[in-house]
């Protein structure tokens, strides 16, 4: 059943909540909004899609595998022994104001690392103890593109409470039974009035509609495969791009990941930390061959993995939840939008046919 | 009209290269993106004026093996003569179309002023104005009120090394550096500005956008940061890490960076990262009397070796 809060309760719902969750919430950091702890001194942003989002708080940028030590084996001194300590940081953790497309994330996530033959236990330890309040967008930007790729401003897939913006406060819906268990907390939440929940429908809905027509991607694995050795096309699309990575490291979706171990001395951690397909390192081999040597072969991985591989592997579900920060983010303003579409529209020279 | 002549002569310069890049409205009538004009029509869609903000001389050393025009503002075309100096890209491969440029706008002062700015539904320039309206209202700035603060102490608006150039040449309003952005900066305590950056670098997700947005951060594929064999630098997130990055970034550009601010405007996190090499930048200038990318045979003062610097009197230490 639906739930009204104020916008005066707001702050006091999530101190409530506060003492049972780590609360991370969008709150204004320099010139930017990020997801970070929610704490007295932060200023809750949630009237705009944060900067980068929440992401990193069940797949962190960095994080710490396990500690490792060397000590000398006492019984055998030509030996070293290694001691490992594996690192386990998942706590009960609220994630406060990501958006319908941030959510949509998360399933992603969960396709890649706990639907898979080999679990990722990090992941799931954190993505299990995680709770997921998300924001309708009642207002699209221009780089919003969510409903091209299944999913739309008031979507509910990856969360687990959806609130609705009304005049003067929330009508607040849980979406799972994490959600149900979430909303018989704390004191504030009072039932929503029918006009109230018609009043976020009608808001949804207007949302729903602002955002241009979506086209159908149904064939782009298809019509990728056919364009993967077309490196013309590749190096047109490609060729404003500077192969950065803040498409990638801003994407809710992206998730390769690097591991390194730091040492010093005779202890150290094993990190996996966030790494990109636009970078040279991402697929350089020991012996010095580069299966993607130029930015065009890097971009075709992107786009591909996106809308080609990984919805060959996860039954159809393309890998980009429209969010729209890798368009809106780029230095270069390089539109994926764009690339997909003009792969779409790509015709390819008809295959020979032998008649004989 | 300036941009018609400019156009002509692209066409004109067309069939012996084989692209130019130019600029082009983006994925908003707010946004430009960078245009690569392989033939005549392509041209048809340049354009000129405040939202061009992208300097193309990133993409020059890759393109070595091409023959290719580019179009240029003052502070591009700078870039592009420190390139040549320091034998990055051969002068007589690159053709270099420039213009008068009136500056430049800063993204984050236009989202400062219209916070509704990626709702824009249409964006009119004038000379000294920019209209914007949204899905909801429309508001007039000024340019100078929402220009890059490079543009705002430009001494170049015009490009310093060019094959063709259209238009009038413009005056430039100073004549040199005002550094008095650095100066309010160093005005603080120690423990104020080491907490400015701890804060501001914090929020890095080392996507090294300001590197690659870099025209003269050209180790780019052999890049200190992400080597394995050596490892400089670790892959921790720590601010320390973040931090070192950028100490390492500015210090090889000393000298050789022209301020375009690329780093800075190409960060995803609004890192005020130019700060730093307006820092040394300072320095250079104060000890080597040098200004980066204003000569072509020039040679960048820490890319050479003399026994005693003219004003740096070892011996008398």
């Amino acid at each position: 059943m639906a739930k009204y809060l104020k916008n005066d309760d707001l702050g006091q719902w999530l101190a409530e909540l506060g003492t049972e969750y780590k609360i991370h919430a969008p709150v204004q950091e320099g010139r930017s909004i990020a997801f970070r702890p929610l704490t007295q001194d932060k200023i809750l942003r949630i009237d705009r899609h944060a900067t980068i989002g929440p992401k990193e708080i069940l797949f962190p940028a960095c994080e710490e595998l396990m500690h490792f030590s060397y000590e000398k084996d006492t019984d055998n001194p030509g030996r070293e022994k290694i001691r490992v300590q594996p690192a386990d940081n998942a706590v009960p953790t609220l994630i406060f104001g990501s958006r319908p497309c941030d959510a949509r994330g998360f399933d992603v996530f969960d396709g890649a690392f706990t639907q898979c033959a080999v679990k990722d236990n990090y992941y799931a330890a954190r993505r299990e103890q995680a709770v997921v309040v998300s924001i309708a967008c009642t207002r699209t930007e221009n780089t919003c593109f969510c409903n091209w790729v299944g999913g739309s401003p008031d979507g509910t897939n990856g969360s687990d409470v959806l609130l609705t913006p009304i005049q003067d406060g929330f009508v607040v819906q849980p979406v799972t039974e994490k959600g149900e268990t979430l909303l018989q907390k704390g004191s504030l939440l009072t039932g929503a009035a029918p006009d109230q929940v018609r009043e976020a429908e009608q808001l949804r809905a207007a949302a729903c509609a602002s955002l241009p027509e979506a086209p159908d991607f149904k064939c782009m694995p298809e019509q990728l495969y056919n364009l993967f050795d077309n490196m013309d096309f590749w190096e047109k699309q490609s060729a404003k791009c500077i192969s950065c990575g803040a498409c990638t490291y801003l994407c809710p979706t992206c998730h390769c990941f690097n591991i390194t171990d730091e040492r010093n001395g005779n202890e150290g951690e094993r990190l996996r930390s966030w790494d990109n397909c636009m970078s040279r390192q991402f697929t350089q081999e020991a012996s010095g061959h580069n299966p993607r040597p130029e930015k065009a072969y890097r971009l075709k991985n992107r786009v591909g993995h996106k809308f080609c591989y990984f919805p060959d592997l996860h039954e159809g579900h393309i890998a980009c939840v429209g969010c729209g920060r890798c368009i809106k983010s780029c230095p270069v303003s390089l539109d994926i939008r764009q690339v997909v579409t003009s792969a779409k529209e790509c015709h390819l020279p008809a295959e020979e046919t032998d008649n004989e | 009209m300036m941009l018609d002549q400019l156009k002509e002569t692209i066409k004109t310069a067309l069939p012996e290269l084989d692209f130019v890049m130019g600029w082009t409205t983006g994925y908003d009538p707010l946004h430009a993106t960078p245009l690569y004009m392989y033939e005549p029509d392509d041209v048809d869609q340049l354009i000129w004026g405040p939202l061009n903000v992208h300097n193309l001389a990133v993409h020059l050393p890759a393109l070595r093996h091409k023959k290719v025009g580019i179009v240029v503002k003052g502070c591009d075309s700078r870039s592009v003569v420190e390139l040549l100096q320091e034998n990055l890209i051969d002068r007589e491969n690159v053709v270099i179309f420039g213009a008068p440029c009136n500056g430049v706008v800063d993204m984050t002062k236009i989202r400062k002023a219209v916070p509704d700015a990626h709702f824009a539904r249409s964006v009119e320039t004038a000379d000294n104005s920019l209209t914007i309206t949204t899905d909801k209202d429309t508001h007039t700035l000024s340019l100078a009120e929402v220009m890059a603060d490079k543009c705002t102490r430009c001494r170049f608006p015009n490009a310093v090394e060019a094959d063709h150039f259209v238009g009038e040449k413009r005056i430039p309003a100073v004549e040199t550096d005002p550094y008095a952005d650095l100066e309010s900066f160093e005005s603080q305590g120690f423990a104020e500005r080491r907490d400015f950056w701890m804060a501001e670098m914090d929020r890095c997700i080392r996507c090294y956008a300001c590197r690659n947005a870099c025209p003269l951060c050209v180790c780019r594929d052999h890049c200190v940061a992400q080597s394995r064999e050596p490892h400089w630098v670790s892959q921790r997130d720590g601010v320390r890490d973040k931090f070192m990055f950028q100490v390492i970034h500015a210090i090889h550009m000393a000298g050789r960076c022209t301020e375009c601010g690329e780093c800075e405007r190409a960060c995803p996190m609004d890192i005020p990262v130019l700060l730093l090499k307006r820092k040394l930048g300072n320095v250079i200038h104060d000890l080597f009397d040098y200004d980066a990318g204003l000569d072509a045979e020039a040679r960048p003062p820490l890319l050479a070796f003399k026994l005693e610097e003219d004003s740096i009197k070892e011996k008398d230490w």
